[in-house]
């Protein structure tokens, strides 16, 4: 059989069997709506309090009620956005993020544009991490809210997120994180990082896709975005609950935040030893990022004088799933905004490719992908017009 | 997302690689939008290429298009390849997804620009020619 390696676990990764087994019985015999007053009804109930009670614990919020279940990642990222915005609307209309945000926070603040808000996006220094002189000088007595991602998700770097919260609250500013890519990764303590909302979803944490949270603190106040049903999580996300997905995703996160350091070892380790592998092998390339504050799951490299898609899909022939922020996979043929905002120049920004491990991957599989690697570049540099010893 | 042709020619490119002696050589494409194509082109003394080779920094689409648009040129006449156009390239390769029709067009673009560096280094040596004569008086 073809040897298939997936590294590409930023994306998404499979659902385990643990997770897979919380699921199966919500679809045929636990298949209750959350809503009905009737014993399946109040069985949903009971499945649905367990995984939210599960997503407390696992970020250590005070009350349960202040979990609320959506869609995913970018429903709860569009919705802390939007929701806190026009719920706050006549305390200013004045917001700062940061240039390197996803797009599920970007997007949304560009709607926020439209509806005649300000937004401040806050440059980044060359590890992407955010500056936190240029953070004091934006907050203006309009400020209402201030979102900066906890680990970005193409180069992996954690921001100080405890440190920006301070900030936020010695200004009376709301501060909202998106921690899709760190839970698991990063240890997430909401009252100790004291964060007001936070974005996490739970197909990065081998959870099902479709189903995500918003972590909102008793007494932020936020609009919902949905409407239609008033029952549903306290009146403020209406639609019938995806309890099959909501089961999984408790049990997601549990297992994700209780196997938290093991989990981290082992892909330190990962990381390590492939980076050791790659600098034997190829030479010509940059590790993008911070040296150290970054999560251990993401590795993006830059190769010098070749493209990331081309990298991309012989590797693929290969039986290496990996992925790229280059230009040509986006429909914008823009190269990546997060590593423009790095300032990394735009033909070493087109070479950039991610690795992002799970614990999965063995030693073996390290020395099968870096071997096809060196293939690979060694072959597309011979049909490259740019030298990459000259960059 | 890509035909069987692209991925064929995308990883065995029949024209990779650059050229020695080639008397036309043509660059077109930026970083930014993350295609540099460079076409290396021999031309005979009747205006014939005789033969085509291409570099190209870019995704699979790009280096499918240069290669294909290599294969069309060659054996043509300066007057024949400067009618080739993205369309054909389009055509040879299958189908490429809408945001990479562009490569195509680079692909057509490289051409020319190769065939403008041909008539350029023409006029240097018509003018040296001119001038030499002037130099031993």
């Amino acid at each position: 059989m073809e040897r298939k390696i997936y590294l590409d676990n930023a994306s998404t990764t499979y659902v385990s069997n643990e997770v897979m087994a919380e699921m199966l019985p919500c679809f045929n015999t636990l298949y209750g709506n959350a809503g009905s007053l009737h014993s399946f009804g109040r069985d949903a109930v009971a499945i649905l309090d367990r995984a939210r009670d599960r997503v407390k614990n696992a970020i250590n919020a005070s009350k349960a009620n202040e979990i609320y279940f959506t869609s995913g990642g970018t429903e709860a990222d569009n919705w802390a956005i939007l929701g806190v915005a026009h719920a706050n609307a006549n305390k200013g209309k004045h917001i700062i993020t940061s240039a390197i945000e996803h797009h599920a926070v970007l997007h949304a603040c560009e709607q926020l544009e439209k509806e005649g808000f300000e937004v401040t996006y806050l440059p980044v220094d060359q590890y992407g991490l955010v500056k936190m002189p240029e953070l004091l000088h934006a907050i203006r007595k309009d400020t209402i809210l201030i979102s900066i991602m906890t680990v970005n998700n193409e180069v992996g770097t954690i921001q100080n997120i405890k440190a920006i919260a301070k900030i936020a609250h010695d200004y009376g500013i709301l501060f909202h994180t998106d921690a899709v890519q760190a839970i698991g990764n990063v240890k997430m303590d909401v009252q100790d990082m004291e964060i007001d909302l936070m974005s996490m979803s739970a197909h990065k944490i081998h959870g099902p896709k479709g189903v995500g949270a918003l972590y909102v603190k008793n007494g932020v106040r936020i609009d919902p975005i949905t409407y239609g049903g008033t029952s549903q999580e306290r009146g403020k996300r209406s639609g019938t609950e995806n309890v099959p997905a909501i089961a999984g995703f408790g049990k997601a996160i549990e297992i994700a935040t209780r196997n938290y350091l093991i989990n981290n070892k082992k892909l330190r380790s990962i990381r390590d030893y492939f980076l050791e592998k790659l600098k034997e092998k190829v030479e010509y390339f940059q590790v993008n990022g911070h040296p150290h504050q970054k999560s251990n799951a993401i590795l993006n490299v830059s190769f010098y004088g070749i493209e990331g898609e081309s990298i991309l899909m012989l590797l693929d022939l290969a039986g290496i799933c990996v992925s790229t922020a280059s230009a040509c996979t986006s429909k914008s043929l823009l190269p990546s905004h997060v590593l423009k905002a790095m300032g990394i120049p735009d033909d070493i920004a087109q070479g950039s490719i991610r690795f992002s491990f799970g614990t999965n991957i063995s030693k073996s599989d390290v020395d099968y992908v870096t071997d096809e690697i060196q293939k690979v570049v060694a072959k597309l540099r011979a049909i490259s017009p740019i030298q990459a010893g000259r960059i | 997302m890509y035909s069987k042709t692209v991925i064929d020619r995308f990883q065995n490119p029949r024209n990779a690689g650059g050229m020695h002696g080639a008397n036309a050589i043509g660059e077109v494409g930026n970083a930014a939008c993350g295609d540099i194509m460079k076409m290396y082109l021999k031309i005979d003394d009747n205006g014939v290429i005789e033969n085509a080779k291409f570099k190209t920094f870019g995704c699979c689409a790009a280096i499918a298009s240069t290669d294909m648009a290599c294969d069309l040129i060659k054996g043509k006449t300066i007057d024949e390849a400067l009618k080739v156009t993205n369309k054909q390239v389009l055509d040879l390769l299958g189908e490429l997804p809408p945001h990479k029709i562009h490569c195509s067009i680079l692909a057509e673009e490289s051409i020319k620009a190769a065939i403008q560096n041909y008539y350029e280094r023409k006029e240097k040596e018509l003018k040296k020619s001119v001038k030499k004569p002037v130099n031993y008086v």
